[in-house]
């Protein structure tokens, strides 16, 4: 028997969201958030308060633009990352659809795993169309080109990645819209945590808010890794002087990174195990 | 496990919570059997389909299918499916649906194309094969879900409530599929309410009751399945003495006498044997028992809705 089960998963899960229209709809929506940050550019970089700044200045601003842009982009993944695959899992087995694709001669861990790598290159295509259509449009719009994207990119697909296995690891046992709403409080978790940590560290000098933070950031680690993508993005200037949602004053250690794959495999291991128990 | 058994199950049992679905459930199904698998809502059919199928976790007790396991994956590429009301990514046309069933079991491109012209055809899809699915009637659904089920040419097809939702025309083409299975060869494990077509193309039946096996009947030779109505003078003990000898479960009530036998051919004898001890023969009657008053019969009263 040929291994088929994870591409031949991936394929119909691939055409499936395409012919839903569940591409279309998120590149339409990310691609009308590019065009609105191109406009903005044009316009605000022809200014003359931006035109007549210093040249470090005016480089600091459209750096600070950018990662505004990217944030905004940040929160687009986060949610595609909750609602694309929400009901892929609970979805099918709620149907009865899963049962006849159970019953083929294909590992129950090819259903999951084909369906994770499917939405995970959605995601990552989503991330880089948006990413680049923010970058390009400075660059095109600014004449500012923003360094290290693909470090930063590639951590914001791994903050992605994170939520998509939460999504994968509640699809099993919970309902549709209880999956949703796990999905969406595990990363809300993680922002809230992510800011006491700041805050705390800023104003308050506080160690025992860099300890909330730590601890928020194991259990759920996806706001962790975009703050490490901000710290890459920014100038080493920014953190240093600035309290702002597109600054990363208390930068995770590099270890996070490890972390959060570790966790994004047991995550997917957790899914890949219950559903393999799961009665069909 | 006897060499011609594709399906042995031994003492099967599955329980959610306090409730028992299925309780020791033991059969046998023969290859190239059409095998039946009746009982009211309730009664545990689609869970033993499902235990069956590796979807579901036995409680207790064994079972081999095709010689394997159950839910090993090797067997289930040898095993098709039609679950009730199905249902696939309504996106998909006919085809794309089989091509992705195709591809599921592992099989050749060229191969799954040859099957899904042939399947289409079959199950008088051809028309519709590049329609999407959302497109569908429940009918077309069903019968798409009839062609996946078939796609590998399995050894073993279990059929859930395979003509729910089709026309009589429908219901006819779901009948010729599985006579046509049967003559191939292959063992058919059939779930049905319509116990016209079980009968019409079952070889033998089980029924199910509170997920209990409670009764088998061989459709093929139905053995003493022929009730004989005698009308008679009189009924004493010698005469029904003496009728035993044609047949079973003789008894009387007043002037009518009935048993059960085999065949029609005893009919002449009995009236022979009655002419020769004296007695006045009125009227003699039979009739073969139907599937749906041996249910009725099985299942008793207890289990009728309201």
């Amino acid at each position: 028997m040929r291994p088929y089960g994870v591409s031949v998963v991936a394929r119909l899960t691939l055409l499936e969201a395409r012919r839903r229209r569940i591409t279309l709809a998120a590149l339409a929506g990310g691609l009308a958030c590019v065009l609105i940050f191109a406009v903005s550019v044009h316009l605000i970089a022809g200014t003359a308060a931006m035109r007549d700044a210093p040249l470090v200045v005016h480089r600091l601003q459209l750096q600070m633009l950018t990662i505004a842009g990217l944030y905004a982009v940040n929160f687009l993944i986060v949610a595609a990352a909750v609602l694309l695959p929400v009901d892929t899992l609970s979805g099918e087995i709620a149907s009865g659809v899963m049962q006849t694709l159970a019953a083929k001669p294909v590992p129950r861990s090819s259903i999951v795993l084909g369906k994770f790598l499917a939405y995970w290159i959605m995601l990552a295509v989503y991330l880089a169309v948006l990413v680049l259509g923010v970058v390009l449009s400075m660059r095109l719009f600014g004449g500012f080109a923003q360094p290290h994207v693909p470090a930063a990119m590639a951590l914001m697909l791994l903050e992605a990645t994170v939520l998509l296995s939460i999504v994968f690891a509640g699809g099993v046992h919970l309902s549709t819209v209880a999956n949703g709403v796990v999905g969406f409080a595990f990363y809300a978790v993680a922002f809230i945590g992510g800011w006491i940590e700041q805050i705390g560290v800023v104003a308050m000098r506080s160690v025992d808010a860099r300890y909330i933070g730590t601890v928020i950031s194991l259990a759920s680690p996806a706001d962790a890794v975009w703050r490490l993508a901000l710290h890459v993005l920014e100038p080493p200037v920014m953190s240093q002087v600035l309290l702002t949602p597109f600054s990363a004053v208390s930068v995770p250690t590099p270890a996070m990174v490890w972390w959060t794959v570790a966790f994004v495999i047991a995550a997917l291991s957790f899914a890949v195990v219950q559903f393999g128990r799961r009665a069909l | 496990m006897h060499p011609a058994a594709v399906i042995e199950t031994f003492g099967l049992r599955k329980q959610f919570g306090r409730t028992v679905a299925v309780e020791d459930l033991t059969v046998e199904i023969r290859s190239g059997e059409v095998f039946g698998f009746l009982g009211p809502n309730g009664a545990g059919k689609t869970t033993s389909i499902k235990m069956l199928l590796g979807l579901l976790a036995p409680t207790s007790g064994e079972a081999r299918v095709l010689g394997a396991r159950l839910g090993e994956r090797a067997a289930r590429g040898r095993i098709g499916f039609l679950p009730e009301h199905f249902r696939f990514h309504d996106c998909l046309t006919a085809r794309e649906l089989l091509r992705v069933h195709g591809r599921l079991y592992g099989l050749e491109r060229r191969r799954i194309e040859r099957r899904i012209d042939a399947l289409l055809e079959r199950v008088d899809l051809q028309d519709a094969a590049d329609r999407r699915l959302a497109e569908f009637s429940k009918g077309m659904l069903q019968r798409a879900g009839l062609a996946q089920a078939l796609i590998a040419e399995p050894e073993l097809v279990f059929l859930d409530e395979p003509t729910s939702g089709l026309d009589p025309l429908g219901r006819v083409l779901v009948r010729d599929v599985i006579r046509e299975l049967r003559e191939q060869g292959t063992t058919v494990f059939l779930n049905s309410h319509l116990l016209g077509e079980v009968e019409a193309t079952c070889d033998r039946v089980v029924l199910l009751k509170q997920g209990r096996l409670v009764r088998e009947l061989p459709l093929q030779d139905r053995g003493a399945a022929l009730e004989i109505e005698l009308k008679i003078d009189r009924s004493d003990a010698q005469v029904l003495e003496g009728l035993r000898s044609f047949g079973e479960e003789v008894r009387a009530s007043g002037e009518l006498v009935r048993l059960r036998a085999s065949s029609d051919e005893v009919i002449p004898h009995i009236a022979r044997w009655l002419v020769s001890q004296g007695v006045a023969i009125y009227a003699i009657g039979s009739r073969r028992k139907s599937l749906e008053e041996w249910f009725m019969e099985a299942v008793g009263d207890d289990q009728r809705p309201g």
